[in-house]
C-alpha cells in the first residue's frame, strides 16, 4: 500500500464551534449534556478526593491511616501477600523471572515493529511454560521445592490463566477440526463435549474437578488442587476456545480447501499446512478475548479455597488489623484486572483492525 | 491397520489408502475409545464408592432436609424433604435469572444507543461505563455490591423509609404485597376480556390497513384497553385490594415482600455486568445497517420513529440476537456465583448444603450440571426459533 | 472425543506441568510413607484450630493433632501438608482419597459415621453450639430470639442444631448461609444479621475478628453437642487405629504427667504405664504399625493433650477457653482415653 503524499488538511474547528455540534446541538441536546455534566461533576468529585487527595500513603500500620480517605497503607503492606500468596521470600527470585519474562514476552507485541517481536511472542507460548514448569514449583536443578498449596496472589492468578489458555488451545483446536469432520460419529462426539461444557458454569466444573476428581480416577491416582483446577479449567475452556477456532475454520473460503485438494494433498497436511495457519491467524483476535474472559473467570477458584488475588484480599480484609478497608482492597484487585484485561483488549482491537484487510467473506 | 473391507476393487487404492475405510476406522476407534473410556471412569466410580462406603442411589432425595433456607419461592420448611430443597433451589436460580436478563437488556440497549449519540458527553460516558465494567471480574463486582454496599446501608431499627409502606435497611429492601380479595377474580376476566379484543383489534385493523390504506392507532388504543377494562372491574368489584405493609416486630421487619440483599446484590452485579457486553453487541447491530436503508426510508417519507421501528431495529435484531443469546446464557450460569455471597440459588442449596448433609456428590452434582445443560438447550431453543422468525424471508 | 478421553488426555498433559504424585499403594500408612508426608484437611482459617500465617505455616489444636499423626509416623512434626477445605467441601474431599485424614473441628453425627463411609477416630475438642449476639440487641437469652436473622456456615451440622432448636422452642429465623466462617463474620459484623451461630469456641475466635469484639456477646444456650474430632475414611482399620491412638497417647501422657518438657527424663521412669506410652518396653508401636516409640516422638515434637490445648486454645491465647469438658476426666472434665497396654 502506498502511503498518499499528502494528508488531507485538517479542518479547524474553534473548541465554541466544538461545543456547539457535540454537545449543544439540540436544546433537547443541551438539557441532556447539563443534566447528565452536572451528575459526572458531582461523584467524580468525591471518588477522587477518596482514592487520592484525602487518601493515605505512608506509615506502617492502620493507626496511621487517620484521612477520610483510602487507606492504601492496607494495600502497601499486604503487597507481597498479594502478588506472591505464601510464596517463601527466599524464593520469590524464582516468581519475579517469570514476571520478567513474560513481561519481555509480551510487551513487545503492543510495540509496532519492534525486532523479532513475533519469535518473542513465540517463545512466551512455547518456552516459557517449560521455563516456569521447573522454576516455579522447583525441586530439580538444585532448587527448593515449593509445594502448589504455597503458591496464591497475583502469581496463582497468572499460572490459572495463562496454562489454562495454552493447554486448551490444542484441545479446542482438535474439538474444532472434529466438529468440523465429515465422520459423523466423531462429529457427533465433539459436538456433545463442547455443547455439556459450554452450557455448565465454571463454579460446578470447579467443585466436581477439586473434590470429586479422584473419585473418577483409578484407585491411589491423585493430583494436587491445584493440577485439578487446571484440569478443570482447561476442558471448560478448551470448549470455548474449539468455538472460536471454528468461527475461523469457516471463514475460510472453499476455495483454498479445493485448492489443496488439487494439490492433492492430504486430510492432514491440508489441515496443517493451509487451513489451520489462515484460520489461527484470522482467530487471533477471539482467542485473545477468551483469554480475557478466562482471566476474569480465575477469580472463580476462591470459591474452591485456593488464594487466587481476589481470594487473599477478601481473606485479609477480616484481619482486626486493619479495619473497613473492605472497598481499598476490592477497589486494589479491580484495578489490578483492569489493567491487564483493558490493556489486552485494546491490543485485541488494534489486530483486529490490522487482519480485517482480504479475509471479509 | 485393520482390514475393514472384503470388497475387493480391482483398480481401486489400496484398502488404507481408501478414504472411506479409513473414516470408519477412525469413527469405530473413536466409539471404541468413547465407551472404553466411558466404561472406566464409571467402573472406577462404582468401585471407590463402594470401597468407601459411600451410599448411592437417589433415595437421598425423599429424605428429610431439616435445614431453613432464607428465600423461597414455593413452600419450603425444615420438614420437607431434599428433593424440595432441589427445588427450591432452581426457582431462586430461574429467578435471578429472569430478573437479569430483563434487566441486562433494557440497561444494555440503552448505553448501547447512548454509545452511538451524537451528544459527546454521552457517547463517552457510555465508553467508560462499557470498558470499566466488562473488564472487572463479575465475582469482585458481587462481592463489592454485597459487602461493601451491604456495610453502608443502616440497621432495621433506622431504615430508610418512604411513606410508611417502603423500608430500606441492612436486611433487604421492604414493600407492600398485594393481597387479593373476595370478588377479585372479575378483575383477572377483564384482563383476559382486554387481551382477547386487543388482539382481534390488531387483526382488524392490519385487514382495514391492506384494504383501504389507512393505519389504525392500535397501540395506542390497546394500551388504553388493557389499563381501563381491569381498573373499570377493579373499582366496579369495589377495590377488592389490599396492601399488607412491612411493620417492624421484634428483630426485623416482618409482611410485604421482601428483596434480600443477596438477591439484589447478584441481581445489580448480573445486570450492571452482562449489560456492558449487551450494549457492545446493541451497538454493533445498529452499525451493521447500512445507511443506504436509512436513507431509502428517508426518501419514502417515513418519519424517523418508524424509520427506526420498522427499518434500523429489525435488521439490526438479526445481528443482535444469536450473541444476545450467549449473554443470556452467560448470566444464567453466571448466577451460580450466588454461592460465594449467599443467595441460596441451585448451587448454593442443592450442591452446598444438601450435599454436604447427604454426602452423595456424585448424584448432586449430576443432577445441577444435568439442569444447567437443560436451561442452556431451552434458551438456545428458543432463540433460534426467534432467530428463525427474524431470519431474511428470500421471496 | 469425549469426557474421558480429554480427561484422561488433559490429565496427561498437565502432568508435565505439575509432577503429580502417582502413588498406589495398598493402605493409607503405605501410601503416607510412600508419599514422605501426611495430607490433612484443615479449615481455611479459624484462630485456634487451623489458621495460616502469611508465611503459610499452620497453627492450631486440629493443625496440631495432624502433627501428633506425622511425629508417630515419620518422628518429624513437619511432614505434613494441609489442604485448606470449606465446610461443604472436606466430607468430599476425605471421601475421594484427596487427603489422607480430616481435622477441621468436624462434629461426630452417626449419619456422617454409617452413610458417608467415614470413620471418626475420637474427640480432640467437645463443644457446643451457640449464639453471638449485638450488644445493643439488649438480648440475654436464646428463647428471645424469635424471629431473628441468623448468620451461619453452609454444610454444618450447625444449620440442623438451628433449623431443629428454633422448631423445638415454636419460634422463627432466617438463615443467612456463608461459605466460609470469614464470610460469616464479615456479614455480621456488616449487619446482615443478628445473631451469628457457631460452635462456642468458634463464636470466641470469631469474635475476636471484630473491629470492636466488646460490641459483642456470646448468649449462655448452649443448644447442641458438638464433639469434634479427625476423621478418616472407612475400610483401612490399620489407619484407623492409628489416628485414633495417637490422639488417645496425647490424652494418657496429660494423665500421667509426661510433657514435652520431662518426657526425656520419664524414659528412666519406673512406671510401667509410662514405659509402655514411650516405647521403652513393650511393643505397642508395632502392633499399630508405626515405631515403638511413637508415643515419645508424640510428646516430644508436639507435646500431650493439655499442652496442646493450652498453646492453641487455653486461658492464655487469645480465644481464652477454659478447659471445662474438655478436662482429663481425674479434673472434672470427659477426656478420657482407654489405657495403653
Amino acid at each position: 500500500m502506498a502511503e498518499p503524499m499528502l494528508k488531507p488538511p485538517k479542518i479547524a474547528i474553534s473548541p465554541v464551534d466544538w461545543m456547539r455540534r457535540n454537545l449543544f446541538s439540540s436544546w433537547y441536546n443541551s438539557l441532556l449534556t447539563i443534566v447528565v455534566g452536572y451528575l459526572v461533576v458531582t461523584s467524580v468529585g468525591p471518588v477522587f478526593s477518596w482514592l487520592f487527595f484525602e487518601a493515605t500513603f505512608l506509615g506502617t500500620d492502620s493507626s496511621d491511616c487517620t484521612g477520610t480517605g483510602a487507606c492504601w497503607l492496607f494495600i502497601s503492606q499486604r503487597l507481597n501477600f498479594f502478588i506472591y500468596g505464601f510464596y517463601p521470600d527466599e524464593f520469590q527470585w524464582r516468581v519475579n523471572i517469570m514476571f520478567g519474562l513474560l513481561a519481555v514476552c509480551f510487551v513487545p507485541q503492543f510495540i509496532e515493529g519492534f525486532p523479532w517481536r513475533k519469535w518473542f511472542g513465540l517463545f512466551g507460548l512455547t518456552g516459557l511454560p517449560v521455563v516456569g514448569y521447573f522454576l516455579v514449583p522447583g525441586g530439580s536443578f538444585g532448587l527448593e521445592a515449593v509445594e502448589s498449596s504455597k503458591w496464591g496472589g497475583l502469581m496463582l492468578t497468572l499460572i490459572l490463566a495463562y496454562i489454562g489458555i495454552i493447554a486448551s488451545l490444542p484441545i479446542g483446536i482438535v474439538l474444532a477440526l472434529g466438529r468440523r469432520s465429515e465422520m459423523p460419529i466423531i462429529r457427533g462426539i465433539c459436538v456433545v463435549f463442547i455443547e455439556v461444557w459450554r452450557a455448565v458454569p465454571l463454579i460446578t466444573v470447579l467443585f466436581m474437578a477439586s473434590v470429586m476428581l479422584p473419585l473418577f480416577l483409578p484407585d491411589g491416582m491423585n493430583f494436587e488442587k491445584l493440577m485439578r483446577a487446571l484440569i478443570g479449567i482447561t476442558l471448560w475452556q478448551s470448549a470455548y476456545m474449539a468455538e472460536v477456532i471454528r468461527g475461523g475454520l469457516q471463514a475460510i473460503p472453499r476455495g483454498q480447501y479445493e485448492a489443496a485438494d488439487a494439490l492433492g494433498l492430504g486430510y492432514w497436511k491440508k489441515t496443517g499446512l493451509i487451513i489451520l495457519p489462515q484460520a489461527l491467524k484470522m482467530v487471533i483476535p477471539g482467542i485473545v478475548n477468551t483469554f480475557i474472559s478466562l482471566f476474569k473467570d480465575t477469580t472463580l477458584v476462591l470459591i474452591i479455597g485456593l488464594f487466587d488475588i481476589l481470594g487473599t484480599v477478601q481473606s485479609t480484609i477480616t484481619d482486626p488489623a486493619w479495619q473497613n478497608v473492605a472497598i481499598e482492597g476490592y477497589v486494589f484487585v479491580a484495578f489490578c484486572f483492569w489493567v491487564f484485561c483493558f490493556g489486552i483488549s485494546r491490543y485485541s482491537q488494534n489486530l483486529e483492525r490490522k487482519l480485517d484487510t482480504g479475509h471479509k467473506t | 491397520m485393520k482390514k475393514q473391507t472384503t470388497e475387493s476393487r480391482p483398480a481401486g487404492p489400496k484398502p488404507w489408502y481408501d478414504p472411506r475405510v479409513r473414516s470408519l476406522v477412525f469413527q469405530v476407534v473413536a466409539i471404541a475409545l468413547v465407551f472404553w473410556g466411558g466404561w472406566t471412569l464409571v467402573d472406577n466410580t462404582l468401585s471407590n464408592m463402594e470401597n468407601r462406603g459411600i451410599s448411592t442411589g437417589f433415595g437421598f432425595l425423599k429424605e428429610t432436609a431439616g435445614f431453613g433456607i432464607i428465600m423461597s419461592l414455593v413452600p419450603y420448611d425444615a420438614t420437607m424433604t431434599y428433593g424440595r430443597t432441589f427445588f427450591v433451589g432452581l426457582m431462586n436460580t430461574l429467578l435471578v435469572s429472569a430478573m437479569g436478563v430483563v434487566t441486562a437488556t433494557i440497561l444494555g440497549f440503552i448505553i448501547g444507543v447512548a454509545r452511538l449519540s451524537r451528544n459527546w458527553l454521552v457517547a463517552k460516558l457510555a465508553l467508560v461505563y462499557i470498558e470499566v465494567i466488562r473488564n472487572i471480574p463479575l465475582l469482585l463486582q458481587i462481592f463489592f455490591w454485597y459487602f461493601a454496599v451491604l456495610g453502608s446501608l443502616p440497621s432495621p431499627r433506622q431504615s430508610v423509609e418512604v411513606g410508611g409502606s417502603f423500608f430500606l435497611n441492612n436486611r433487604g429492601l421492604y414493600l407492600p404485597e398485594p393481597m387479593t380479595q373476595e370478588g377479585f377474580g372479575l378483575v383477572w376476566g377483564a384482563v383476559i376480556v382486554a387481551i382477547v379484543a386487543v388482539i382481534g383489534l390488531r387483526a382488524w385493523a392490519k385487514k382495514r390497513q391492506l384494504a383501504t390504506g389507512q393505519i389504525f392507532p392500535t397501540f395506542r388504543v390497546g394500551i388504553a384497553i388493557l389499563v381501563i377494562l381491569p381498573v373499570v372491574a377493579y373499582l366496579s368489584a369495589g377495590a377488592p385490594l389490599e396492601w399488607e405493609l412491612p411493620a417492624l416486630k421484634g428483630f426485623n421487619f416482618a409482611g410485604g415482600i421482601t428483596i434480600i440483599p443477596e438477591l439484589a446484590a447478584l441481581w445489580i452485579a448480573l445486570s450492571l455486568y452482562t449489560a456492558s457486553f449487551i450494549a457492545e453487541i446493541v451497538r454493533s447491530g445498529i452499525l451493521s445497517v447500512s445507511k443506504g436503508q436509512t436513507e431509502a426510508a428517508k426518501a419514502l417519507g417515513l418519519p424517523g420513529g418508524l424509520t427506526l421501528r420498522l427499518v434500523v431495529i429489525p435488521q439490526a435484531m438479526r445481528v443482535i440476537i444469536p450473541p444476545l443469546t450467549s449473554q443470556y446464557l452467560n448470566l444464567t450460569k453466571n448466577s451460580s456465583l450466588a454461592t460465594a455471597i449467599g443467595y441460596p440459588d441451585l448451587v448454593a442449596v442443592f450442591m452446598g448444603t444438601t450435599l454436604n448433609q447427604t454426602g452423595q456428590a456424585v448424584e448432586v452434582v449430576a443432577i445441577t450440571m444435568a439442569v444447567y445443560l437443560t436451561i442452556s438447550l431451552l434458551i438456545s431453543l428458543f432463540m433460534n426459533i426467534y432467530n428463525r422468525a427474524v431470519a431474511i424471508k428470500e421471496r | 472425543m469425549n469426557n474421558t478421553k480429554s480427561i484422561a488426555a488433559g490429565a496427561v498433559m498437565l502432568c508435565g506441568v505439575l509432577a503429580a504424585p502417582f502413588a498406589s499403594a495398598a493402605t493409607t500408612l503405605e501410601s503416607v510413607k510412600e508419599k514422605g508426608h501426611l495430607q490433612c484437611g484443615v479449615t481455611s482459617g479459624l484462630p485456634g484450630f487451623s489458621q495460616p500465617d502469611d508465611k503459610g505455616n499452620w497453627t492450631g489444636i486440629d493443625v496440631d493433632t495432624c502433627r501428633a499423626v506425622a511425629a508417630a509416623i515419620f518422628g518429624d512434626a513437619q511432614a505434613v501438608e494441609f489442604t485448606p477445605l470449606t465446610a461443604k467441601e472436606r466430607l468430599t474431599a476425605l471421601q475421594s482419597g484427596e487427603i489422607d485424614v480430616l481435622s477441621r473441628n468436624t462434629t461426630w453425627t452417626l449419619t456422617r459415621d454409617a452413610s458417608l463411609g467415614l470413620n471418626f477416630t475420637g474427640t480432640n475438642y467437645y463443644d457446643g453450639q451457640g449464639f453471638l449476639i449485638n450488644k445493643e440487641l439488649g438480648v440475654d437469652d436464646a428463647t428471645e430470639l424469635n424471629g431473628a436473622t441468623i448468620c451461619i456456615q453452609a454444610g454444618t451440622t450447625t444449620e440442623l442444631n438451628l433449623s431443629d432448636y428454633f422448631r423445638a422452642k415454636g419460634m422463627e429465623y432466617q438463615p443467612i448461609v456463608f461459605d466460609t466462617s470469614e464470610q460469616t463474620v464479615q456479614g455480621f459484623a456488616a449487619g446482615r444479621c443478628d445473631v451469628l451461630t457457631s460452635d462456642r469456641s468458634q463464636l470466641a475466635a470469631l469474635r475476636s475478628k471484630l473491629t470492636d469484639p466488646s460490641s459483642a456477646k456470646i448468649l449462655p444456650n448452649t443448644i447442641s453437642k458438638e464433639p469434634l474430632g479427625p476423621v478418616v475414611r472407612q475400610g483401612d482399620d490399620q489407619w484407623f487405629n492409628i489416628v485414633k491412638w495417637v490422639l488417645f497417647a496425647q490424652i494418657n501422657a496429660e494423665e500421667l504427667g509426661i510433657t514435652s518438657d520431662n518426657v526425656d527424663k520419664m524414659l528412666k521412669s519406673d512406671n510401667p504405664n509410662v514405659q509402655r506410652l514411650l516405647g521403652t518396653d513393650g511393643d505397642m508401636g508395632a502392633k499399630l504399625g508405626l515405631p515403638d516409640d511413637f508415643g515419645y516422638q508424640i510428646v516430644k515434637l508436639v507435646g500431650n493433650y493439655g499442652e496442646m490445648y493450652n498453646r492453641n486454645v487455653g486461658p492464655d491465647t487469645p480465644l481464652g477457653l477454659d478447659r471445662g469438658l474438655n478436662a482429663l476426666w481425674t479434673e472434672g472434665g470427659i477426656m478420657y482415653a482407654p489405657p495403653l497396654r
